[in-house]
């Protein structure tokens, strides 16, 4: 309000009212009795083992709650060796039956799936020397061996092996009613009791002697790392200067995180596993909506923050740690001495603008300081967002995908009317002359007139063309990170493969939707292979 | 007049990085006019222990958001924040939840 002709005495307060802190006195708001050691949220002080319950119970409540998991189904855990996913990984493991006896209180309590964990290495994306990367291998297979579960260890290097098939989506039968989740517990608790019955005496000398889990598939603890061996020098090299082209930070995480989850996905689909369990906590997960909100995947938040995301449709990914907020993490990890293998990332040492996620991130904790419900608020919100009606990858022809996120496009490829579409639209027409002879049709053979290998200009034209062949299978924020990638030559050759693959499939199908019968009453616009 | 104080400072989490690397610095803090509390222990740290970027540890007058404090093993909101005053043997730790996932 003005005040005119008096004086402002004193300055409106900037800060809100501080948060009433516990004192020193105060006991655990839980049991009453114990002495607080964390305070969670604002003011509730827990004591240690009310702390553990609580962590716990988060965690089981999450997986429970979302009824995804059945009984025996093999779970990858994803784990990078920083914090959250540790802890998720701990997690796994307390609960892990390791006797036979005592099942049937215990049962019903009992994560019942069947793990194993995969790490990748990123050493060659940050920069790190072999003589580092080789010490930190040796302090993640020592954890792995604590953990005992089977393991895989990967090099992002791989991501230049992998099959193209990896940027497909296979559909997948529905997971399957209440019904059906609640029926699969049933049969699986009964198979259990028999085994425990008969194979009791067995079993425990068993567990208690060796290292095998009387699990009904029983598995190598000890799993082989990777079949190829080290990487070799060669992908390093490709890899280290693809991560190097790239001129911004922001491009550079997440082409990062792009590459890790297709290579996790190839480890999935390759051994078997029909889930991937990644550690994102809470306060990650705010960070992440709002980044992707800056970074134009809006339409996808509910992929790539909710608690699920089928977009790949055999292999599902799941988020059991979304309710753990970070200093919760920290603080179990350090009370209950939870194993943690330390790694730089590209993003060490930043400073705060160097990059979208970070700049988000300082925002959000620094928000967080004052306002302690701001991860909450926006993780709650989060939670409510729905995915679209027409099925993920359920119903198959749902729609073209993109090339890298694999979510449904968003963009409308002839989007001319905005600068964005003029700008994209532009760039696949720099060499006008060359390209726009070739622009429509698949690439052709480059020596087909039958010129010999002196048409560099036919060449570079095809260069272009092929990274408007990528570009133009992009969703809007893949779009803008590849932008920031000079060429798009260094990427992995499954990209490029499948980029060409689905490119000639559209020719093709243009050439042909004039033949093609199409049914009045469908909606679709004809078979989609 | 506060007597000098040995206390063991910690940093995990990644904030290790800022200080050489070295996880657990024995520290004995000089005697001096005002008691030794957080606050003048952070101004101590930055003088002494932090070798670079410290706008990455701290900010104005506390640490930077995103860093947990724990001392001997218990949240220093229960104990008063900055405000707190450091005892001979004390344990403070520094934890970094900002780096990694």
């Amino acid at each position: 309000m003005c005040q005119v002709g008096e004086d402002y005495v004193e300055p409106p307060p900037r800060e809100p009212p501080p948060v009433p802190r516990p004192g020193c006195g105060q006991k655990c708001v839980k049991c009453k009795q114990g002495d607080p050691v964390v305070v969670i949220r604002a003011g509730d002080a827990f004591c240690r083992d009310c702390f553990k319950a609580f962590y716990v119970h988060k965690f089981r409540a999450m997986l429970g709650k979302n009824r995804l998991i059945f009984p025996g189904e093999k779970v990858l855990l994803a784990w990078s060796g920083g914090p959250s996913s540790s802890s998720m990984v701990w997690q796994v493991l307390e609960v892990r039956p390791h006797h036979p006896q005592g099942l049937s209180q215990d049962s019903a309590k009992r994560l019942r799936f069947v793990p194993g964990v995969v790490y990748v290495d990123e050493g060659a994306a940050c920069g790190q020397s072999p003589e580092d990367r080789a010490k930190t291998l040796a302090e993640v297979k020592q954890v792995l061996h604590v953990v005992n579960f089977p393991w895989h260890l990967v090099a992002l290097e791989e991501v230049f092996s992998l099959p193209p098939s990896v940027l497909r989506c296979c559909p997948q039968e529905p997971a399957g009613t209440e019904g059906a989740y609640k029926s699969a517990v049933d049969s699986f608790l009964q198979q259990y009791h028999v085994l425990g019955a008969e194979g009791a005496e067995d079993s425990c000398g068993r567990a208690r002697g060796e290292e095998e889990r009387p699990w009904p598939q029983s598995q190598d603890p000890h799993s082989l790392p990777s079949p190829a061996g080290p990487p070799s020098a060669a992908q390093t090299e490709a890899l280290c200067r693809l991560f190097e082209s790239v001129r911004t930070l922001t491009a550079k995480e997440e082409l990062l995180q792009t590459l890790r989850s297709h290579l996790i996905l190839h480890v999935a689909r390759a051994h078997g596993y029909s889930k991937v369990m990644t550690g994102d906590s809470c306060t990650r997960l705010a960070i992440k909506l709002m980044t992707n909100l800056a970074l134009g995947r809006g339409a996808f938040l509910a992929w790539d923050t909710g608690f699920s995301d089928e977009r790949h449709g055999d292999v599902v990914v799941v988020r059991p740690m979304r309710d753990h907020t970070l200093k919760e993490v920290a603080f179990y990890n350090r009370l209950f001495a939870v194993p943690l293998v330390f790694t730089p990332a590209v993003d060490t040492k930043a400073p705060e603008k160097a990059s979208v996620h970070r700049l988000m991130e300082a925002f959000i904790l620094r928000l967080q300081a004052q306002f302690p419900s701001t991860v909450s608020t926006v993780y709650r919100t989060g939670e409510k967002l729905v995915k679209a009606p027409r099925d993920g990858c359920g119903g198959g022809p749902s729609g073209p995908r993109c090339l890298l996120c694999l979510c449904t496009l968003d963009i409308d490829t002839a989007d001319s009317a905005t600068a964005f579409g003029a700008q994209t639209s532009s760039l696949s027409q720099m060499p006008p002359s060359t390209l726009q002879a070739e622009a429509g049709t698949p690439t052709a053979p480059c020596c087909a007139v039958g010129e010999g290998p002196g048409c560099c200009w036919k060449a570079r034209g095809r260069t272009d063309d092929a990274q408007a062949q990528v570009t133009q299978q992009l969703c809007y924020g893949c779009r803008g990170n590849m932008s920031d990638l000079p060429s798009l030559d260094r990427l992995p050759p499954y990209i490029l493969a499948e980029a060409q693959l689905r490119s000639q499939r559209a020719g093709v199908m243009q050439e042909i939707q004039e033949y093609l019968i199409e049914d009045s009453s469908d909606e679709a616009e004809g078979p989609q292979s | 007049m506060a007597a000098p104080l040995s206390v063991e400072v910690e940093f995990g989490g990644g904030a290790e990085l800022l200080f050489d690397g070295i996880k657990k610095h024995q520290v004995t803090l000089p005697g001096q006019e005002e008691p030794w509390d957080i606050r003048n222990l952070l101004v101590w740290i930055k003088k002494n222990l932090l070798k670079e970027r410290p706008e990455l540890f701290i900010q104005g007058d506390s640490v930077r958001p995103g860093i947990l404090v724990l001392i001997n093993d218990a949240d220093w909101e229960l104990l008063g924040e900055l405000d707190y005053q450091l005892q001979n043997q004390d344990n403070i730790l520094f934890i970094s939840t900002l780096h990694g996932g």
